[in-house]
């Protein structure tokens, strides 16, 4: 987003201006103490905690060694794991799949939704009805829909002729990816939508007569006018689906659970911790998930800056 | 005009709400038809109300119950009575329907020495596990106790600390749709593997001619514990292997089956054999099935060198050490328990009960023919809980997602030594 730059003020009596200055500054830091003391609670207490018990063996129900000092055993192990190199692939294909969708359905839908017609209010609150269910009734009510005996996807799809007989869509595996993905697609299209129709409301209208004047039709308009201006928010969209699936649980979990070839690194983490017991391990987990999806961070934050530029 | 955006939000919301609630409605009539199957038969009283009530009167313990089948409409039921005799309020709080995550969340409870926690349903492989969170159940419940099968009383005693009380049996049994084979010409259900698969062959080929949807035989194959089970019966009759090429006679969705989804299936028509536990045999009797006197149980078949087995499931109650009501605890345990509970849950829910006079009980043996010797005495299959201890939610995980893996397709010849060395790593720890 640009900024709009303030001119500095010229300073005519200086001295009153910094003791004015250095008090509003005091008091700005006790206005954010309260804020920063919950964030440091609620955020950064939990964060040491799980870096510390990363580097120890703790169990969750007890046992009889007492939890000690391994070093950098569970990262070690982490390495040397298959089902978490699994998991990272999945998620990585899982996020390039879902972002990519939902960024074309989303910016299709914020384009229809921000032309004038009929019942465009209607459509407005009615597209966000999927980002309004919570994900794991969402995932729930599709497990039902895509079941393979009684769903009703397969038997629509059947009397439509699309497909000839039931298919297993969550249970086979070379499906399952793609019936995840869609519900995923199908629930966060709307946030993305949101976001681009945010965008795309701020260009100026006489940007386009403009450009009509000028002879240019709507392909070129839509190159040349639409896409720069909208780049901030894509940016931002782009930046928030990616971090949101690569920290995709609920719709896995609900869906395929804990089969092996279908977790995504969370529903590991979640399944070493609470079914296997690893505390350990699995704050070494959740630490290197964490620096996974601090790489993508630092990824896109350098991209801004260098468009920015 | 100004407000109308506001008015087509609120009718938008107000029709997703409706659908919503209708859906949930819907979902929940046909539990309601067997909730009324069990009003019908009245929960039990609680003997010694009075004397409970003036100790304990006004305390609330939570409940942590059944959710696969009937089991909550059941619980409910019993913990309404058991409030209304002795005015201690149960709040009953179904767990998740797949046993390994029930497990996790008690695991989760009682390692936060959580104290929201006071009775709780313990699956018949969780005592050693659980045992230093629980309460030892002996002094108060000791009597009571030798009433129940000695092999389970034994199962839920731990370093002489009687840590659960059992409450109902489970082991595997095979449900078959009589009518079916009259139809193909079968005059008795199949005593091997083979035989199942030659037979739910050829009635899915037949049936599927005016039932797509039908398949020859339902099983839960979805990773979670159920499937332990499910392969443990397998392996242990020997030679279990055929039937699960996909699609043959099973459908391709069975590696998403739980309990559930497999009563559902047979119950609606949709399947020739089933492999289920004891409780599915009362939904499928009841009201609203499809196959209400269509079908019969038997014990699963076995491989041509085996014997047939069942998995020995079923359920224990205990109490949480970490509990503020323990006394109040203790009467709701001794009530669930107690005979006259066990007959309730037997005819009501085909639950097997645990109390040797009960299971021989005229009107509950007319209910569950599965308890006649015939099918009762099959030779039960334990689960490896004993050499896993902590460990065995870990182990059981190994075992059930290799298994999914070979249902889906993987090569046993791959998976089956994957399986063996990461058990073997687990042992040693």
């Amino acid at each position: 987003m640009s900024t709009v730059a303030t001119p500095a003020p010229v300073p005519r009596k200086r001295r009153r201006r910094t003791k004015l200055q250095r008090r509003q500054t005091r008091l700005g830091w006790l206005l954010l103490a309260p804020a920063l003391a919950v964030v440091a609670f609620v955020a950064i207490y939990p964060l040491g905690k799980t870096v510390y018990q990363s580097f120890t063996n703790q169990e969750f129900l007890g046992g009889l060694e007492p939890t000690k000092w391994v070093g950098f055993a569970n990262y070690h192990q982490l390495i040397h794991d298959p089902t978490f190199r699994d998991t990272v692939v999945l998620t990585i294909k899982f996020t390039a799949i879902t972002v990519s969708f939902e960024f074309l359905l989303g910016l299709i839908v914020a384009l229809v939704v921000n032309s004038k017609f009929r019942g465009r209010g209607l459509m407005r609150a009615v597209m966000l009805v999927p980002w309004a269910i919570p994900t794991v009734v969402a995932a729930k009510m599709w497990q039902w829909m895509l079941d393979d005996t009684t769903g009703v996807i397969n038997d629509l799809g059947i009397r439509l002729h699309l497909i000839s007989h039931s298919h297993a869509w969550i249970a086979d595996p070379s499906t399952r990816l793609a019936a995840v993905s869609a519900v995923d697609i199908w629930k966060t299209t709307p946030f993305v939508a949101l976001l681009l129709l945010a965008g795309l409301q701020v260009i100026p209208n006489d940007l386009y007569e403009a450009a009509a004047v000028d002879g240019a039709n709507k392909l070129q308009q839509f190159w040349r006018i639409t896409l720069p201006l909208l780049r901030p928010a894509i940016l931002v969209v782009l930046i928030f689906r990616t971090l949101d699936a690569l920290r995709v649980f609920d719709v896995f979990q609900v869906l395929l659970g804990y089969r092996l070839g279908a977790q995504t690194m969370a529903v590991y983490d979640q399944s070493t911790i609470t079914q296997d017991g690893h505390v350990g391990y699995g704050a070494a987990l959740s630490v290197a998930i964490f620096l996974i999806i601090s790489l993508f961070v630092v990824i896109y934050v350098t991209f801004v800056r260098v468009t920015e530029e | 005009m100004k407000h109308r955006r506001l008015f087509v939000l609120a009718g938008v919301v107000g029709a997703v709400a409706l659908v919503a609630f209708l859906s949930v409605a819907a979902a929940g009539s046909k539990k309601a038809t067997h909730a009324q199957a069990a009003a019908a038969i009245k929960a039990p009283k609680v003997p010694n109300a009075a004397a409970i009530r003036k100790k304990y009167g006004g305390q609330k313990i939570t409940f942590v119950g059944d959710s696969v089948g009937n089991g909550h409409v059941r619980d409910t039921a019993l913990a309404k009575r058991f409030t209304h005799d002795t005015g201690i309020k149960v709040s009953v709080v179904p767990h998740p329907a797949a046993s390994d995550q029930s497990y996790a969340q008690l695991a989760r409870a009682f390692s936060s020495k959580s104290s929201s926690i006071d009775v709780a349903m313990i699956d018949v492989v969780w005592p050693g596990a659980f045992a230093p969170y629980l309460v030892n159940l002996k002094p108060k419940l000791g009597k009571q106790s030798k009433l129940h099968i000695a092999s389970i009383v034994a199962n839920d005693t731990i370093k002489g600390k009687l840590v659960a009380m059992p409450w109902f049996g489970d082991y595997g049994i095979l449900y078959y749709r009589t009518d079916l084979l009259k139809k193909y010409g079968y005059s008795a259900p199949p005593k091997t593997w083979a035989d199942l698969f030659k037979m739910a062959k050829k009635i899915q080929d037949g049936e599927q001619k005016t039932n797509s949807n039908f398949a020859g035989f339902v099983f839960q194959g979805n990773a979670y514990e159920g499937l332990t089970c499910d392969s443990l019966e397998w392996v242990a009759s020997a030679g279990g292997g055929h039937f699960i090429d996909g699609g043959k006679v099973t459908p391709n969705g069975v590696t998403t089956y739980q309990e559930d989804q497999t009563e559902h299936a047979f119950d609606n028509g949709d399947a020739a054999f089933a492999r289920n536990w004891p409780y599915q045999y009362g939904i499928g009797a009841g009201a609203g099935s499809k196959v209400k006197g269509k079908f019969n149980v038997t014990v699963l078949p076995h491989g041509t060198s085996g014997g047939s087995v069942g998995t020995v499931g079923g359920w224990q109650l205990a109490i949480s050490r970490f509990s503020k009501h323990k006394g109040a605890a203790i009467e709701f345990v001794r009530y669930m328990t107690s005979p006259a509970v066990e007959k309730f849950d037997a005819i009501t829910n085909s639950n097997v009960p645990t109390i040797v006079s009960v299971a021989k009980n005229k009107a509950v043996v007319k209910a569950n023919p599965y308890l006649k010797p015939a099918i009762a005495s099959v030779p039960r299959v334990t689960r490896p809980a004993k050499f896993f201890g902590t460990h065995y939610n870990e182990a059981s995980k190994v075992i059930y997602q290799g298994v999914n893996q070979i249902l889906t397709g993987s090569p046993a010849s791959q998976v089956l030594p994957q399986i063996k060395s990461k058990l073997q790593q687990i042992l040693k720890k």
